[in-house]
């Protein structure tokens, strides 16, 4: 099962090499990661999306937790929580096809960001689910490339990950 | 006061309380070096790096104070890594300052530059690189407190020389800020009950102490709950000495090489108490039939070990000594004597032997040290056959007393080990239990004891073999004995070309003597036991098989 978790460090050089590192060494599956500053500038916040069954999910936490610059380790997998990723996609787009391409763009409620003759950029921000579909709705226009990131995640409430 | 980052460094190692480094230079700590010269610190020069590195984890294990280890950049800081890898498997405190190239040259190539801290992220607790001198005193004092608290480990302090030569106010740290890191001694309270409750029902519980006693300070604790309960200790090979080993419920050593009666009582328990042991495969054998009909307490104070290896009912976080402590308020007297006699009798018809045929036998040798020491010396080990008879056959009864390397394996640990365990402890006896091959891998390491006047003494089981591989070359390679004979020097010779002492001994008779001897000797002395060569240790766990099933 693929499990999110949402880690709090210390915002040292080298904690990434030390979080990828842990992941490496020990065997885990990251499925994608992203990394960014906090509330607080001494913080970044990871958040890793990661497969495997209890027991793996339960060592990768405490193994976390054991590097001295994570300060913060919860599983957000079983808590209602908002996540989103982020992908850009330059697609295939002459003047014959445009005008599908871009009502495909408006169902999904995704962006065009970029224009030229030949292609289009679309940004389309949602959960995974909708990222996904809309990298298939596009494909058959042909897509020349694309980048997405990882996964974000935040617990809905008011409830907050911080230091203390 | 102004001082320099090398003057900053030993004043901060004084504040911590050490009073040793072992140590080599190059050009990357020479303000450290500088600074050492006049300095209060005991400095003792090693003829490898490595060799600092074993030193200082023998010192940090004989006293349970942190061993600190010093070397240049580059190849001096790569020669520590075995020795930084060895105190990480077995959780010792030991911290390593190494030299680096000047800041602005960093990341560039530079002349012996290593990047350290990257090589030593997966076997160090946690590792440093200094990039201003204001921050050399807070690193200090962070690194000696990740060492010696909750589950202790090796840190690196990397130090660029123009950070060591650089001149700044020093002011002692007092606080350490570390908001990611809050080990956790105290147990649940929840938990201790629920384990009390297991323990009163239980009708053949068993006890498996290991390393995380002898960290803890917790031979008391651990002796009143085994005769409150009546449950017989079985040690790993890192727990020995945490339980006494002549003490009447002592089983010995469990796993690979332990007794059989400690395996048979682990596989047939319905309770198994873990006290500090991470239940590795050496002690487990096959997972799957491990305690099989046992309910599990564990306690450990690295979380992450629960549930790693072993399926655990209870567990316990926290200090052994702690949860021990709260454990034995809810317990009661509760004897189970049918258990405490299949014990006995698996005691009487199993014990650890061997054929006394009038030869030369490793095993009589170590028992003969155990007499000569009266079980009160040091014992350092090397890795091998030797290893595993000196765990066997010399009964060790208080705890750091006994200084292998049991995690990694490390050959060539001993004798630097047991040079920082003289250096720790100059009144006792110290001895390292060689094997012919690990020997040679420190075996420069000559001139250090000699120099220092060290006075250790080596017993090397010469078998003229890589014995422990040799002995699984003949039980599971059909003796296809690949590359494991030795040529090996003249031992008495080479003691002798660095001014130590050298005795070769041929049979059981003169064991006695050449031991009596070496201990009154003022110098170090290689005692060359010419040993039955294709001797093994027995009995044992043939690998992948289930610790009931032994073999010899
Ligand atoms: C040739 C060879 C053969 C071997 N054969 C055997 C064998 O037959 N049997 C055997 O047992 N081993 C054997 N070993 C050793 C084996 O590889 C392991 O090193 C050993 O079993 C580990 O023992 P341990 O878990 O008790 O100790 P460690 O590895 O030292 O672990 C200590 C544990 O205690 C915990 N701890 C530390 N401090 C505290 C504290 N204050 N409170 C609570 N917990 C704490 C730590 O978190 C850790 O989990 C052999 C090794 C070699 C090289
Ligand atoms: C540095 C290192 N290299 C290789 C090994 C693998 N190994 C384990 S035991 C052993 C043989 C040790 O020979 P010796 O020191 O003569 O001891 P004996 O088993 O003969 O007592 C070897 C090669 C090791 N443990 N450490
Ligand atoms: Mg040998």
């Amino acid at each position: 099962m693929r499990h999110t978790l949402s880690v709090l460090v210390e915002n040292h050089p080298g904690v990434l090499a030390r979080v990828a590192n842990l992941f490496r060494r020990r065997g885990y599956n990251i499925e994608s990661l992203a990394v960014g500053s906090t509330e607080n500038p001494a913080l970044s916040r990871m958040t890793i999306v990661v497969e495997g069954d209890d027991r793996v999910i339960e060592q990768v936490t405490r193994q976390l937790d054991k590097l001295i610059e994570v300060i913060k380790v919860e599983n957000f997998t079983k808590e209602e929580h908002v996540n989103r990723e982020l992908a850009l996609i330059k697609v295939q787009a002459d003047p014959p096809r445009r005008g599908e391409v871009i009502q495909i763009v408006d169902i999904f409620r995704a962006h065009i960001v970029d224009v030229s003759p030949e292609t289009l950029i679309v940004e389309v921000t949602g959960d995974e689910g909708k990222v996904a579909a809309m990298i298939e709705a596009l494909r058959p226009f042909g897509i020349k490339e694309m980048v997405r990131t990882g996964k974000l995640a935040l617990l809905r409430g008011p409830r907050a990950l911080t230091a203390e | 006061m102004r001082l320099t980052g090398g003057e900053i460094l030993l004043k901060c190692l004084q504040e911590e309380g050490v009073e040793v480094v072992f140590g080599y230079p190059g050009g990357a700590v020479l303000p450290i070096y500088d600074a050492l010269y006049e300095g209060e610190i005991r400095h003792i020069l090693t003829r490898h790096e490595q060799a600092a590195a074993h030193a200082a984890d023998g010192y940090a294990r004989a006293t349970g104070r942190p061993g600190v280890c010093l070397a240049t950049s580059g190849p001096g800081a790569t020669n520590l890594v075995t020795g930084i890898a060895t105190a990480y498997m077995d959780s010792s405190p030991v911290i390593a300052f190494t030299g680096q190239v000047p800041t602005s040259l960093i990341g560039r190539d530079a002349f012996q530059e290593a990047d350290i801290t990257g090589i030593t992220m997966p076997i160090t607790k946690h590792n440093f690189l200094v990039k201003d001198v204001k921050d050399l005193a807070r690193v200090v004092k962070a690194a000696f407190h990740i060492a010696t608290t909750g589950r202790p480990g090796p840190v690196l302090v990397d130090i660029p020389r123009d950070v060591s030569g650089a001149e700044t106010e020093y002011e002692p740290v007092t606080e350490v800020k570390l908001p990611g890191y809050r080990p956790v001694y105290d147990p649940d309270p929840e938990r201790i009950k629920q384990a009390a409750k297991l323990i009163a029902t239980s009708e053949r519980p068993v006890i498996v102490a290991g390393g995380g006693v002898i960290h803890s300070g917790a031979t008391e604790e651990l002796v009143r709950l085994a005769e409150l309960i009546m449950a017989p200790v079985a040690t790993t090979l890192m727990g020995i000495g945490g339980f006494p080993g002549n003490h009447p419920l002592s089983l010995g050593m469990l796993g690979m090489h332990g007794t059989r009666y400690a395996n048979y009582a682990v596989s047939e328990s319905d309770l198994l108490i873990a006290v500090g042991t991470r239940l590795d495969d050496r002690i487990t054998g096959k997972i799957e039939t491990f305690a099989p009909e046992a309910k599990v307490i564990h306690i450990d104070i690295d979380p992450a070990e629960l549930g790693k290896n072993v399926r655990v009912d209870v567990p316990i976080v926290g200090d052994v000594k702690r949860a021990l402590r709260a454990l034995i308020e809810f317990l009661q007297k509760n004897p189970h004597p049918a258990w405490l006699e299949k014990i006995e009798t698996w005691k009487r018809e199993y014990p650890l032997t061997f054929e006394a045929n009038g030869k030369l036998k490793p095993q009589f040798i170590v028992r003969q040290i155990w007499e000569v020491t009266e079980g009160k010396a040091r014992i350092a080990t090397e890795v091998g056959q030797n290893q595993m008879w000196a765990a066997q056959f010399y009964t060790f009864t208080r705890p750091r007393s006994f200084i292998t390397s049991g995690g990694l394996g490390t050959m060539g640990f001993g004798f630097p080990a047991a040079i920082g365990v003289q250096v720790a402890c100059p009144e006792e006896v110290v001895f390292d239990i060689a094997g012919d091959g690990s020997i040679q891998m420190n075996i420069q390491e000559l001139a250090t004891a000699v120099s220092y006047d060290l006075p250790v003494n080596v017993a090397i089981l010469n078998n003229g073999f890589l014995g422990m591989v040799r002995q699984w070359q003949e039980l599971f390679y059909q003796r296809r004995y690949s590359y494991t004979e030795l040529y090996n020097p003249d031992f008495v010779k080479v003691a002798e070309a660095y001014g130590a002492e050298g005795i070769r001994v041929t049979k059981p008779e003169e064991v006695r003597p050449a031991l009596e001897q070496a201990i009154a000797s003022p110098k170090p002395v290689f005692l060359d036991f010419i040993i039955e060569r294709e001797e093994n240790v027995m009995p044992m766990v043939p690998p992948g098989e289930s610790i009931g099933k032994m073999l010899g």
